[in-house]
């Protein structure tokens, strides 16, 4: 009924995902009561436990939505969404497959040589294989257009030299998707001369270092590399048409459930104490958020709904995650300010833990994927005012 | 949308863009009724909307009227429209023969002895306007719907934050011309919540309107030598503005589509409502901020027509309860579910069984 320029339109879960959903909770529950994880804050971009994505990829949990030719469970986006926000809600610790189920899959199976494909999407659906991302460079964060990491062909391959930096996950990880430069870059045509490689981090050459982030937790790395040769069947699609593809990737990353229900666990364990004697300030606080993640979430399922469609619904997708990434900030700066001080102050429970390492992954969340002012660009380009 | 749904839409679209015009809406700001623009409307049987076939109405699915009545709060329309649907709607709820002249909704805050109303009540929409007037009462047998003649009642003209009716109306002795047990759990508490939702929906179309013109003003003025819109800091305002539409469009669908599906407000489609109206009041405080900022002195004019959108939007931000209300109400519902019902709470909405 929508009369605006936004589509959001109402999904109904199918049976399939009402059930699955059943199905993951128990799972949830059974793991955390078994000592299977401790719930973490941000735990897509801060747990990683390789043991546990070996348990999720035997219940049939990554690449759902990947064709079975390829070794995917072809199953809908729907069901999808509904794996990946009761895992985050629940803290788990997802990070190791995060970003190969999310991104590198999609893109290995639309873009990769078919032998290539084969060998690497059946392992990642196992959760036998992780991917890291390698977009941003030193001197290339919001203007990615700018890497400079360089492609030279050599017999039979390509030599890889440079750097790539905030990779999450890349000491963990089997491959990094890399953009790469592969012609001298031409000023004229900024988008023009990039490629993506699938690259073995385990191949000479290649050095990573973990960086310490503000709570001096190492989740994101340097990853160095040096004459590192990577053979032709690992380009990603063509070369040159590197820049397209990581757009598109962007896009798929953009408005999923990760971008507002990262600190969801620092909610649901401050509703514990909150429940005893809330004073009017809590009880607002309370129905304000909920407001917004009912309202987020009817918008990012929408956008779930839309991609089932086909349709490609990027102005959408560019709104959630700016709403969402922003909402992720307000909603640990408002628990935190009805929640009493001792909380902080306290070394022991989980409450504390989340609330305190929500609180200091708070700055990555408008930053990782691409700026909020980046993504507000793009929204006014959309609304043809650039 | 249906297509007897989309139909209703187009219609009342053309008819609010021919007849409630800038002029239109100010006059009746200075007391002049727009008699033309709401024969238009009742012709085209859009303040049945939501009344079914065998009322006597259109037929019409009930988020049709919902998206009439964003329509109507993008044009800003001057006359009682939401107002006599939720009358209606009301009235058919009660087993009333439903009206198609002006009508408005009171809600509690008057006595009933079984014989007639007496009281006064505050901030009533359009109360010197309309014919007839729903009063919605819990009482010791029930929630019930009382038709009064407006003409009974002595009204004391109260201007609201837009300029429309916001009067005062005392109730001496008057007895009602109909009475009827209100079905579906339908209170006062539910007629509340059915016109918090009304201006959600009608404020959704508002602030889209207000992002169109707000963008369209962007690429017209120039500057510094360039439109408004090539400015980077303009840019991420209208961005902003651009979320809060669509922020509050989806918590508004949401909440009408599961209003529509149960067809009463229950327990599911109060705390969607409680949502969305929770909801529009940032929405409405950072667009309208935006709007004006982006329009400068010219956006600030009585002449300019920006204000028909704001001040509705400031009015009805506050009306049938403000953030401050809802909030807390809602705030106390989430208590009630507790910590480990909360994540399931918040995903049965795409369940709906």
């Amino acid at each position: 009924m929508s009369v605006t320029r936004f589509r959001f339109p109402f999904v109904e879960m199918p049976e399939a995902a009402i059930a699955l959903r059943e199905e993951v909770r128990q799972f949830l529950a059974e793991e955390r009561e078994n000592g299977g994880f401790v719930p973490m804050a941000d735990c897509w971009a801060s747990a990683m436990s390789p043991e546990y994505s070996r348990k999720v990829g035997q219940r049939g949990w990554l690449g759902m939505t990947w064709d079975k030719k390829y070794g995917g469970h072809g199953r809908t986006f729907l069901e999808r969404y509904v794996v990946t926000e009761e895992m985050l809600v629940a803290g788990a610790p997802v990070m190791a497959h995060w970003i190969a189920d999310r991104q590198s899959g999609p893109q290995i199976i639309k873009h990769a040589q078919p032998h290539v494909r084969d060998k690497v999407i059946p392992r990642i659906v196992a959760g036998e294989c992780f991917c890291a991302i390698g977009m941003s460079e030193p001197n290339s964060g919001s203007d990615l257009a700018s890497v400079a990491t360089k492609a030279e062909k050599v017999d039979g391959g390509w030599r890889v030299n440079g750097t790539k930096l905030w990779s999450t996950g890349a000491h963990g990880c089997d491959y990094m998707i890399t953009l790469l430069r592969t012609s001298p870059p031409d000023e004229k045509a900024r988008h023009e001369g990039l490629s993506q490689f699938i690259i073995d981090l385990k191949s000479p050459g290649v050095s990573i270092r973990g960086i310490a982030d503000i709570g001096g937790q190492v989740h994101f790395n340097e990853t160095q590399f040096e004459d590192v040769f990577v053979p032709d069947d690992y380009v990603l699609g063509e070369v040159g048409g590197g820049w397209k593809m990581v757009v598109g990737e962007l896009a798929l990353e953009r408005s999923g459930p990760e971008r507002f229900l990262s600190s969801f666990i620092v909610l649901q364990e401050a509703m514990r104490l909150l429940v005893n004697d809330p004073s009017e300030k809590t009880r607002q606080v309370l129905g304000e958020i909920v407001a917004k993640i009912k309202t987020l979430r009817r918008m990012s399922l929408g956008i779930a709904g839309l991609l089932e469609e086909g349709a490609s619904p990027e102005m959408e997708a560019a709104l959630v995650k700016d709403g969402a990434t922003l909402f992720e900030r307000e909603l640990l700066e408002k628990l935190r300010a009805i929640l009493p001080q001792h909380v902080l102050a306290s070394s022991s429970g989980l409450l504390p833990a989340v609330l305190r390492d929500g609180i200091l992954r708070v700055p990555s969340s408008t930053l990782r994927g691409g700026t909020n002012e980046v993504l507000k660009g793009m929204i006014a380009r959309q609304l043809g005012m650039r | 949308m249906s297509e007897t749904g989309k139909i209703i839409f187009d219609t009342a679209s053309r008819i609010f863009e021919d007849l409630s015009t800038a002029e239109v809406i100010n006059a009746a700001e200075n007391g002049q009724w727009p008699e033309a623009l709401w024969q238009a409307i009742v012709e085209s049987g859009l303040t049945l909307t939501w009344i079914s076939e065998e009322a006597g109405g259109v037929g019409a699915d009930m988020l049709d009227g919902f998206a009439v009545l964003k329509a109507a709060g993008g044009a800003a329309v001057p006359v009682p429209l939401a107002e006599t649907m939720m009358a209606g709607w009301l009235q058919a709820k009660a087993g009333l023969p439903v009206g198609s002249e002006p009508m408005s909704v009171v809600i509690g805050g008057l006595h009933w002895d079984g014989e007639v109303l007496n009281g006064s009540v505050t901030g009533i929409p359009h109360g010197r306007n309309v014919k007839n007037l729903v009063v919605i009462l819990d009482s010791e047998e029930g929630a019930i719907a009382l038709c009064c003649k407006a003409d009974d009642v002595a009204v004391r003209p109260v201007a609201g934050l837009s300029g429309e009716p916001w009067d005062t109306l005392e109730f001496k002795g008057v007895k009602p011309d109909q009475l009827g047990a209100l079905q579906d759990g339908v209170d006062e508490a539910a007629a509340q919540a059915l016109g918090a939702l009304i201006r959600c929906a009608q404020a959704s179309g508002a602030m889209a309107q207000a992002l169109e013109l707000t963008i369209q003003y962007s690429m017209e003025r120039v500057q510094f030598g360039r439109p408004l819109a090539k400015f980077q800091a303009l840019q991420h305002s209208i961005a902003a503005f651009a979320g809060q539409v669509a922020a509050i469009n989806a918590a508004t669908d949401s909440a009408a589509e599961t209003l529509a599906r149960n067809n009463r407000v229950d327990n599911d489609t109060w705390v969607e409502i409680a949502a969305a109206k929770t909801r529009l009041e940032e929405a409405v405080n950072e667009g309208a901020a935006v709007a004006h900022q982006v329009h400068g002195a010219m956006g600030f004019t009585y002449e300019h027509q920006l204000h028909h959108l704001t001040r509705r939007l400031w009015s009805w931000r506050d009306e049938y309860g403000s953030d401050a209300v809802w909030s807390v109400r809602l705030g106390d519902e989430v208590l009630k579910w507790g910590a480990e019902a909360l994540w399931p709470k918040i995903t049965a909405v795409s369940n709906p069984r």
